[in-house]
């Protein structure tokens, strides 16, 4: 909806000298801002801007399970998370405690349960973690380094292993939130197993504060 | 004696810069914004505080709703296609050129391998309302999920494997299809999940 408007017509007098219209183009840009808005409305509702986050994580193979391949976790380092349903959380420290009850422990997910405890024991690594990022904030070191070092000193010695097991009536969400917590602890090494009946027994055993153990002793 | 008068002003307002910034606002939202995927059944996925972003393409997405049924997309026509062919090979259907025509255009496939031919001849409308019902079985007698995957994977090497699940899924089903993709040997692979934002993470 271009309109030319020329100021030639009229009664107005022509000087006779110039003879060079006078020609204002004015181009009527409302309905292309109509459209525009439409478009923009369109995009706005059908397409996110945020792409979604993941996660990646490497199970084990099933192929290899010689022994000899397989490490073993040393006792004092392992730690054993158990998902229940309810939303519970049970861990426990070292070899299972079959006899006491008292072992097993109830944690929770938010920050004072599980991510405390699991600050606590790698304290360590997340100290140096800390403070290779504050360097990397001043500029210090490149992130390839820092990349480099993290890892370094995640799977570095005496950090400890997590296993991670979890029950049927465990939700999805419970294992990310526990993996969550592994990135946040800086945890290099955890991996995700199958529950065994010895630890289902656990959780019964501390539910019934010991019962379990002493019919069985019995 | 002498009226008043009335200047006359033209109400009319250039647009033009209005335009301009439209136009600016619509580049920005098509460079920077993705298409929603269309999925048959409605995933909340839990939050983390994990930065990594999803590629855009080579992804196998697996999509677990809450009451465990199964689903899948390939976000290219032609593995589609291949998967398609290969899958059926090993069930021993084979699928007419209009079937694949249909199947490639799907944006998410999740039917048990025996109602696939009766659900590609379905309109529309009516396939969207069956295939929430539907999904693919991952029972342990009968895992055509371990089909899909496996033949998905032939058809192209570089393929990610995504698993996009409901926060209220029960372990028992992640347990079932995390296994299935142990058993084809495939270890790594993706947890979708949204942005948490944790302030107290890092003291």
């Amino acid at each position: 909806m271009a309109e030319i408007q020329s100021n030639e017509g009229g009664g107005k007098k022509k000087k006779g000298g110039s003879k060079q219209k006078k020609i204002s183009v004015h181009v009527d840009f409302t309905p292309m801002v109509d459209m525009n808005m439409l478009l923009i409305t369109f995009f706005m509702l059908c397409t996110s801007l945020s792409k979604p986050q993941t996660m990646e994580i490497t199970m084990p193979t099933n192929k290899d399970t010689d022994k000899d391949k397989m490490s073993e976790v040393k006792a004092s380092q392992a730690i054993n998370i158990l998902l229940t349903g309810g939303d519970s959380i049970y861990y426990y420290e070292g070899l299972p405690p079959y006899k006491d009850y008292t072992g097993l422990k109830l944690s929770s997910y938010d920050a004072s349960g599980l991510r405390a405890f699991l600050l606590k024991r790698n304290i360590d690594a997340v100290t140096q973690i800390n403070e290779l990022k504050k360097k990397k904030l001043d500029l210090k070191i490149s992130s390839k380094d820092y990349t480099e070092q993290v890892s370094k000193i995640k799977n570095g010695k005496g950090t400890p292993t997590v296993i991670i097991k979890a029950t049927d009536e465990a939700t999805y969400k419970n294992l990310i939130d526990v993996l969550d917590e592994m990135a946040i602890c800086n945890i290099g090494k955890y991996v995700i197993d199958k529950i065994a009946p010895g630890d289902k027994f656990l959780v019964k055993n501390w539910q019934s504060k010991g019962n379990y153990s002493s019919n069985f002793a019995n | 004696m002498s009226k008043v008068k009335v200047a006359r002003k033209s109400t009319r307002i250039d647009m033009t810069a209005m335009s301009d910034v439209t136009v600016l606002l619509l580049t920005f939202f098509m460079l920077t914004s993705t298409f929603v995927k269309k999925e048959p059944v409605q995933v909340k996925t839990p939050g983390s505080v994990s930065e990594f972003k999803i590629p855009d393409t080579n992804i196998l997405q697996i999509l677990i709703d809450p009451k465990g049924k199964v689903f899948m997309s390939l976000d290219k026509q032609g593995d589609m296609v291949s998967t398609l062919t290969s899958v059926g090979d090993e069930y021993g259907i084979s699928f007419s050129k209009e079937e694949i025509l249909k199947f490639k255009l799907q944006k998410t496939f999740g039917v048990p391998i025996k109602n696939l031919k009766g659900y590609l001849a379905l309109p529309a409308g009516e396939q969207d309302k069956i295939l929430q019902e539907l999904g693919i079985p991952t029972d342990s007698t009968d895992n055509q999920f371990k089909a899909w995957v496996k033949n998905a994977r032939l058809s192209n090497k570089d393929l990610r494997i995504a698993i996009k699940a409901d926060q209220k899924t029960p372990y028992k089903v992640i347990k079932s299809v995390m296994t299935s993709l142990q058993d084809l040997n495939e270890n790594r692979y993706n947890l979708i999940t949204s942005l948490k934002v944790e302030s107290s993470a890092k003291k």
